[in-house]
């Protein structure tokens, strides 16, 4: 067999764009990287669907191919289906599908073309910023793991989650928003018009009816207003009474209430024509703050859990053979198959060949651990090697990890003394201005009562809270927008204000100080023996590419780039090594055993090699440290305490000491220990921030007051946090801590400013002469000045601490 | 002066009918998804609602 590739040149492949390494696949003038993207183009081309194509350049992302047809035979479980169908009609079914991979225009076009390839699909619909595939299918004409599998083998696999499914929850507030914000808008336009008069002082020189009918259908239009637009404050302000604490709601409400009030009484009474313009502006600012608000990254979950991570489906071993069934079917006792790189969905035994269990994601332990018969396995560790057979001795909820979520563990966020600011500040707020407003009516009650009343009703009018309730969304939404730009997606704004008062920082250190699945490579020749050569290298880079095991695919990554040569009598040893023929070479890697040494290669990760017989040496796997992380912690180590929880053992401590010259370095620690050790440090005081990544975080996150999850791809599973951090932009934590006490400053300052303005207002009020002309102009003025402050402010720290919008 | 009240009226309703427009469109889910459709309406060939004319057959 010759590979056909030409010398010099480089081919990529036209599906999915990659370099070709392996000889080419062609098909006409095309050149495919593997059988699964030809497929594909097959598939798509017979269909006249080569649009795909044209769209966009080589739009395919992943490597399709191997979708396995047994993978999703779950999916003929009627269970399964009617928890995946939204709703039925005869024989119509809708689904919604999450799909990662769906990245440009392409995806979309051959997504909503679902129906040229499986007739039985009626239509199909993409929601692209939400990474959602809808479609309604004939159900007796197609069955839904063949459209699943249809999915997958064309590059698109769902990533299917029965735990929650049926989520419309989030687009019916939204909806709801639009429909208050459109009602509001629609009558403050109006209301604003027929007020005209009143604004130029020509009231006079109006015809009286004129005047009457102007201010009715002022009142007509402010009606839906007071009980469509503002319910929400109300319900607010209620909610919090009930719990009883006053939050920003409740100023709010007053504020409305007696603005609306006093305006039905002028206009009833015919002394005035009240200050309805004012009421639907403050409606209208208020809800364009909400909606700023509202803004979240819908593609990214900060919920998942375990269920997230573990398999749907599992193989089932029982006297008929091998069955698929759901994970939530598996009972205690069962005995399952697994393969390589599946993982482990519940503790067992195992009963069948040895084997090497990654925990790197669960534990933090970089090294595969080795297993044989008749030890016991924790969920969440994937397997290397071949398949094996193990028997659960636990139910999936109450395995050892699974256990940190359903523990009772965490009272966090919920009712917690953490108050936002300006929930504390309007409580404040909301008693001095009751107060001013009832020392202004005893003082004018004596002399005038109508005119007390004025002034008492014109204080809460005009001190409505209106600019304090807006600063805090329009920063910190800022704010997020601009981590959101640089890759550090927050859950909602209440985290920014919690990054604020963070004083320490606490870190994981595999995946999050270290890279995951790279590691610095170093080859230990043994005594009398040379370097590796280059043709060596190459012969090695082919025998490893053909192993799943972690350990082998840093190898391979380590050893560069280039033209791979054929292995022969290609063997894997589960928990030895891998052995192979290339170029008439014999090449064993693995443990020293298994390359024929005794010796002994100090702690850490290492792997042996022999050619021919002969051992050459080791090579040594380090974790490699993240670029700049000396630089990264110097900068956090001035304002915040730093500490490092690892579930990983101590053979780095002395590396790690000069990054954490405090020495709080903590080892081999359980997930549960990483949790009681935050919560230690809450308890005298300290506000968490956790930098973390893996499954073994997760309880420690939940726990801390920001935690945060690393993650390389952010669609890629995180345990459940309050922020996702890029794990490129890693260098930038200190930034992101910056710009959020930078918010805290801005919010601070904003409130002054609409003190000041409030100030001014009630000087008029206390009078007892407060014009609907000022009213309407002090109102929107304070407003925008302060949101158009906050924002720019937050836009411009941004800047300064080199972090673009 | 009193052709001001129909006036005033008459603008009153045209406005109502566009609100009343814009509270249909949000609730059809037009403002659900502002990203895909602007995807969707360069590509060539469009049966995409071919069904959904006869949802009313039910077996």
């Amino acid at each position: 067999m010759n590979p056909d590739q030409t010398a010099g040149t480089q081919k990529t492949c036209f599906h999915c764009g990659e370099t070709i390494t392996t000889p080419a696949i062609r098909n006409a003038e095309k050149y495919f990287c593997c059988n699964g993207c030809r497929q594909v183009y097959l598939l798509l081309n017979e269909s006249n669907l080569y649009s795909y194509y044209d769209l966009n350049p080589t739009p395919g992302k992943t490597n399709p191919g191997q979708a396995e047809k047994a993978g999703f035979a779950y999916l003929d479980d009627p269970a399964v289906i009617d928890r995946l169908t939204l709703h039925n009609e005869g024989t119509l079914a809708t689904v919604i599908f999450k799909i990662p991979s769906i990245h440009c225009s392409s995806c979309v076009y051959v997504l909503e073309k679902l129906y040229k390839l499986d007739p039985g699909i009626r239509s199909s619909d993409v929601d692209f910023l939400r990474k959602e595939l809808s479609f309604e299918y004939d159900t007796s004409r197609t069955q839904l793991r063949k459209i699943v599998t249809l999915l997958a083998s064309i590059g698109y696999e769902p990533q299917i989650d029965l735990t929650n499914s049926k989520n419309t929850i989030h687009q019916t507030s939204r909806q709801d928003l639009y429909i208050k914000l459109g009602i509001a808008g629609f009558a403050f336009g109006n209301i604003m018009l027929l007020s005209l008069p009143e604004y130029l002082a020509i009231r006079d020189k109006v015809d009286p009816l004129l005047q009457t009918l102007f201010r009715v259908l002022s009142l007509l239009l402010a009606l839906p207003v007071l009980l469509v637009s503002a319910r929400g404050y109300f319900k607010g302000a209620l909610t919090g009474l009930r719990q009883g604490l006053i939050n920003i709601d409740f100023p709010v409400s007053l504020g409305i209430l007696s603005l609306f009030g006093r305006s039905v009484y002028e206009i009833i009474s015919g002394s005035g024509s009240g200050y309805l313009d004012s009421f639907v502006a403050l409606v209208f600012l208020l809800l364009l703050g909400k909606l700023f608000q509202d803004k979240s990254y819908a593609t990214l979950s900060f919920e998942r859990d375990y269920r997230s991570y573990f398999p749907v489906s599992v193989i089932k071993k029982t006297a008929a053979g091998e069955v698929n069934i759901s994970l939530s079917k598996l009972k205690t006792g069962d005995r399952i198959l697994i393969r390589n790189g599946e993982i482990i969905p519940a503790d067992a035994i195992l009963i069948r060949s040895n084997t090497q269990i990654d925990y790197s994601f669960v534990t933090g332990e970089s090294a595969p651990v080795e297993k044989s018969a008749g030890d016991l396995l924790y969920a969440g560790g994937r397997q290397v090697g071949g398949a094996i057979e193990v028997d659960v001795v636990k139910p999936v909820s109450q395995s050892y990890l699974t256990q940190l979520w359903n523990k009772d563990l965490y009272r966090k966020h919920q009712k917690s003394p953490l108050l936002s600011l300006t929930d504390r500040i309007s409580r404040n707020f909301t008693a001095g201005l009751v107060l001013i407003a009832i020392a202004a009516a005893g003082y004018w009650a004596s002399q005038d009562l109508p005119r007390a009343v004025n002034a008492f009703t014109a204080v809460l009018i005009v001190a409505c809270p209106c600019a304090l309730a807006l600063s805090a969304p329009f920063t910190l939404g800022t704010a997020m927008r601009v981590f959101g730009n640089n890759h550090f997606y927050l859950k909602n704004m209440n985290v920014v204000e919690a990054l604020d008062k963070i004083d320490t920082v606490i870190f994981d250190k595999t995946g999050t100080l270290t890279y995951s699945g790279k590691s610095a490579v170093k080859f230990r020749p043994i005594a009398g023996q040379m370097e590796l050569t280059r043709t060596e290298k190459k012969r090695i880079r082919s025998l490893v590419r053909h192993s799943g095991h972690p350990l082998s695919q840093s190898l391979y990554r380590w050893l560069g780039e280039g033209q791979l040569l054929k292995v022969t009598n290609y063997r894997e040893v589960p928990g030895q090594g891998i052995e192979g023929f290339v170029a008439d070479h014999q090449l064993k890697l693995g443990s020293a055993g298994f390359t024929g040494v005794s010796q002994k290669a100090g702690p850490g990760s290492s792997v042996w090699f022999s050619q021919d017989g002969i051992c050459r040496g080791y090579f040594r796997l380090d974790n490699e440290y993240r670029p700049g992380l000396g630089k990264t912690l110097a900068r956090l180590s001035r304002n915040y305490a730093l500490a490092l929880l690892s579930g990983d053992n101590d053979r780095e401590r002395e590396s790690l000491l000069q990054y954490f010259p405090a020495g709080e370095l903590h080892f081999n620690q359980s997930p549960f220990e990483k949790l009681s050790f935050i919560r230690q440090r809450q308890k005298s005081g300290a506000k968490v921030l956790m930098v973390g990544d893996g499954l073994n975080d997760a309880g420690s996150l939940k726990q801390s007051n920001v935690g945060v999850s690393v993650s390389e791809d952010k669609n890629a599973f995180s345990p459940a946090c309050d922020g996702i951090l890029s794990a490129g932009e890693f260098s930038k934590l200190p930034d992101f801590l910056l710009l959020a006490k930078d918010a805290g400053r801005i919010i601070r300052l904003s409130f002054l400013i609409s003190f000041l303005y409030n100030g001014i207002g009630i000087g008029f009020a206390v009078t007892g002469n407060l014009s609907p002309l000022i009213s309407a102009v002090l109102m929107p003025v304070s407003s925008i000045s302060v949101v158009a402050f906050s924002t720019l402010a937050t836009r411009y720290a941004g800047r300064r601490r080199g972090l673009p919008i | 002066m009193s052709v001001i009240f129909i006036l005033i009226i008459a603008g009153l309703i045209i406005a109502l009918g566009f609100l009343i427009a814009f509270i249909w469109a949000v609730k059809s889910g037009q403002f659900d998804d502002r990203e895909t459709p602007a995807m969707r309406i360069l590509f060539d060939d469009s049966i995409r609602h071919h069904n959904k004319n006869n949802k009313s057959e039910k077996s």
